[in-house]
Formats: C-alpha cells, structure tokens, sequence
C-alpha cells in the first residue's frame, strides 16, 4: 500500500444529530481513506441522509467532530467544503437553465479558475454521458439525465471526498451499470461514500460496508473480508435490521 | 463568488416572464403618471412664470413622479423577492449552494445585488425619462440626483426585507403575501406619523423618502436606511446559519 493511499481524507468522530426529542443519529464513527468507496445501508429512516447532511456541511451535528482532509468541518467550513462533492436525495437543479449554464454555474462555485472551466465542463459532460445535452434546457431532461447531471455537478471540481445519496435511483438498468462504473473509476483516486438501498449496489461497487439502524452504525466490514467469510449481505441485513432485532435494541 | 451568485440570479430572473413584464408595467404606470403631471405643468405654465420664485419643472414633474414610484417599488419588490429565497427551498437547490465552498454572507449579499442590479434598470429608465425633459427646458441635477438617491435606498430596504421573509419560508407565495403586509405596514405608519409629531415618525420609511423627494439628503434619514438594510441583511444571514444548526 502506497503513503497515498493511506491518506485519511474524511473522519466523523461520534457525530449525533437530534431533531428536538427525536434523536436521529448517534454517535456515528466515520473514516473513509483515499481510493475507498464506502456503502452506508439501512432501512429507510435509519440516518443514512442526516449522517450524509452533516457529512457534507449542510447540517451542523448536535455533537462530535468532523474533519474533511484535515481541515475541521466546523471550524473552517468554507475551507473544508472545498474537499467535498455532494449529490443530495433530490437533485439540486435549476430548471430554467441549461446544462453548460448550469455547469458553468457549479464550476465558478467551487472556484475553478475562469481558463479551466470550459476543459472542465468538457470532461465532466463525458464521464456523465451529457456531451450531447450541453444546450438542453434542465427542466426538459428525463429522470436519468437530471440524475446524470446531479452526479456531474458533484464531481466538477474533482473533489477529494464524493458523497452521493442514492446515485442510481430513478435509472434504467442501462444507466445503472454506467453509473455503477463511473463510481468505480472515481473511487481509484479518490473517497466515495454512497447511499443506497440495493443490496447487490454495494456488492458491485463498494470496498467496505457499514449499515445503519435507528441512527446507529451496528455493522461494519470489509467487502473482500466479508466474501472470504461467505457472509451473504442480504441475510445479514436481514437479521440485523428485522422487526427482531429492533426488538433487541428497544431492550 | 458574489457576483456568481448575483450572476445566476439575473440570468434567472430574466428567463422568466415576469421580469419583464414588471419592467414593462411599471414604466407603464410611471410614464402615464409623468405624461400627466407634463399636462398640467403646460396648462398652468402662464400662470406660473407671474409668481416671483416660481416651481421649477423638476418639482412639478420629476418629484411627484419618483414619490409614486416608491409606492410602486413598494408593490412591486415582493414579487421578486419572494423567490430568493423560499423557492431555492422549494426546489431543492439550496442544498447547492450551502454545499459548496461559499459563505452565508456571499449567498445573501449576492442575492441583494442582484435585485438591486434589476431595480437600478428601472431607476436608470426613470432618471433617462426625467432627462427627456431637457428637450423643452432646463432640469435642477441636484434634485434629480436626490431623488435617484432616494429611490435606490428605498428600494434596497424593500429588498432586504423581502429577502428576510424569503428566508423565513418554504413557500414563496407566503413569502410575498408577508413581505407586502409588513411593507404595507411601515406605510401605514406613514399615514400615522403624517399627523402626530409621535415616535412612528421615525420608523416611517416613505416619510425619510419623503426628505429625498424634496431635495433634502438628510443624515439621519441616511443613516436609518442603512441601518435597516444591514439589519436585515444581518438577521437573513443569522436565520440562513440557524437553519443549519436547527435543520
């Protein structure tokens, strides 16, 4: 293993989020190194959008640290957001503009210097597959196109901690593979942490694995060390996310 | 990164309709209201050149002229401001601009110039309007200049407060509805303070216009408008950090 890869570039420190009385996340502990692609997994109000919202800045945790290749999130939010690129549940998009106004929009942004961002714009439209869709108006692409262009807003700026909230919903099967692929290439050189609710998703794409329930990391592996074991993931997500278990963490 | 963020949202603004067709009602409105006050500084002309210092066409034209469109600034802001804010929640785009390696302070400014930006189009027409005058006569620059002055100070604190409301809300029909009831209001208290000598005075914002329309730049009538743009500015900026810690 090289220096490189070794580089943390993000670390939640028991981060917890309440919503007044309800407590959505607790104690969440994250670290994600370069060239890792991490899957978060959970039922559906498990946490994964909190931790992903707080991963990201956009909600600040009601306790723990969070640091983003070194810089604390809290501390030097505008410094530390540099690192990051972030694709929400919904994609943020402006419907009256078009994809290269759009883009272009994203790119001076995250300050991409005014000479790169056309070469920028061009690179990104190509891993996207939206080269043909630069003067297209947003709010005329179909679901799979405006999901493409949320991916592309987040990657722009070739981000050293890519954090996607369910990347490949609303994709047909076609589309899913590229993404799917497009996630790997991306996890070469840098940390990716994705979303998802498709079990054979973190199987295909991820290095390891944590799953969410009631707010909580209660699982977390490596993916190789998981397949020399025969652990299946889709009875382990069983077992530990069923009514039964929910009963064993009430008590 | 401000003006990226003003950037965008005149190119926003001005894909829509209804940019335009506001710029077009109020110069509408305005020129109609100008054409008559032109009318009856023509039939009274005679009568006026007796009088020993008599008005000049500055103040029987442009001043009743740029008093009416502080009131139509006044009906006029909401519409845009309601979208500032409160429709970039709506839609899910907010999340963008919070991600992304900016301030608070740049996002809320960027927005306020934008729609200063927009709203100086509409003085810059009113003031071109005013100068047309020159055509048939001679114009007091010094009143004019108050007057422009005035107007952007005026519609700047329209804006500001429009921007708060935005940011207190996810609909931007509510947005506009309690922008237009608090502007209304501080008009109101217009109507109050024109009788009583009272402390509602002072809070009146068309009343310190009212020194601007005249000629009259006065510092304290500079200073609260300042003081009510940055205030509210400031508490968009705080409601903008709440919500980050609140969710």
């Amino acid at each position: 293993m090289t220096v490189e890869n070794t580089f943390v570039t993000l670390s939640a420190h028991n981060i917890s989020r309440d919503f007044g009385a309800h407590a959505a996340v607790r104690d969440v502990n994250l670290e994600l190194k370069r060239g890792e692609v991490l899957g978060l997994l959970g039922p559906n109000g498990a946490g994964k959008t909190t931790t992903m919202r707080m991963l990201t800045g956009t909600l600040a945790p009601s306790a723990g640290s969070l640091a983003v290749c070194g810089v604390d999130l809290l501390d030097k939010p505008v410094n530390a957001k540099a690192y990051i690129g972030y694709l929400p549940e919904t994609p943020p998009l402006y419907q009256e503009m078009t994809v290269n106004e759009y883009l272009q929009f994203v790119a001076r942004l995250h300050r991409i210097s005014c000479g790169k961002i056309h070469s920028a714009l061009d690179r990104v439209k190509q891993r996207c597959g939206l080269t043909a869709m630069g003067s297209r108006l947003i709010g005329m692409l179909s679901k799979g196109y405006q999901q493409r262009l949320g991916i592309a807003q987040a990657i722009i700026h070739d981000p050293d901690v890519i954090v996607l909230d369910e990347p490949t919903v609303g994709l047909d099967p076609n589309q899913v593979l590229e993404i799917r692929a497009l996630i790997r290439e991306l996890g070469a050189a840098h940390s990716v942490i994705l979303s998802t609710h498709i079990l054979s998703e973190v199987e295909s794409v991820c290095d390891r694995v944590h799953i969410m329930y009631h707010g909580r990391i209660i699982f977390a592996d490596k993916m190789v060390e998981m397949k020399q074991r025969e652990i299946s993931l889709e009875a382990l997500f069983a077992k530990l996310t069923s009514d039964k278990a929910q009963a064993e963490v009430v008590r | 990164m401000i003006a990226t963020i003003a950037r965008k949202e005149l190119k926003i603004l001005f894909t829509s309709p209804l940019a335009w067709t506001l710029l077009a009602l109020t110069q509408l409105v305005l020129t109609w209201v100008f054409l008559g006050r032109l009318d009856a500084f023509l039939g009274v002309q005679s009568q006026l050149i007796q009088i020993a210092n008599p008005p000049g066409i500055t103040e029987v034209i442009v001043t009743p002229v740029f008093s009416m469109a502080a009131v139509v600034l006044l009906m006029v802001t909401p519409l845009l401001t309601m979208r500032l804010l409160a429709e970039e929640r709506r839609n899910n785009t907010l999340v963008l601009l919070l991600s992304a390696p900016i301030s608070v302070a740049d996002i809320v400014i960027g927005k306020f110039l934008s729609l200063m930006a927009f709203f100086f189009i509409m003085i810059a027409l009113l003031a071109g309007l005013s100068t047309s005058l020159l055509i048939g006569g001679t114009l007091d620059f010094g009143l004019l200049l108050a007057n422009v002055l005035g107007l952007s100070l005026i519609a700047a604190c329209f804006v500001s407060l429009g921007l708060f409301v935005s940011s207190l809300t996810v609909y931007p029909a509510i947005a506009a509805i309690g922008a237009l009831g608090l502007l209304l209001g501080l008009w109101v208290v217009d109507i109050a303070a024109s009788d009583a000598d009272g402390v509602a005075r002072y809070f009146s914002l068309l009343k310190h216009y009212e020194y601007f329309n005249r000629g009259i730049i006065d510092t304290f009538s500079l200073a609260y408008f300042i003081l009510f743009i940055v205030t509210f500015l400031i508490l968009t900026m705080h409601r903008m950090n709440g919500e980050r810690l609140r969710g």
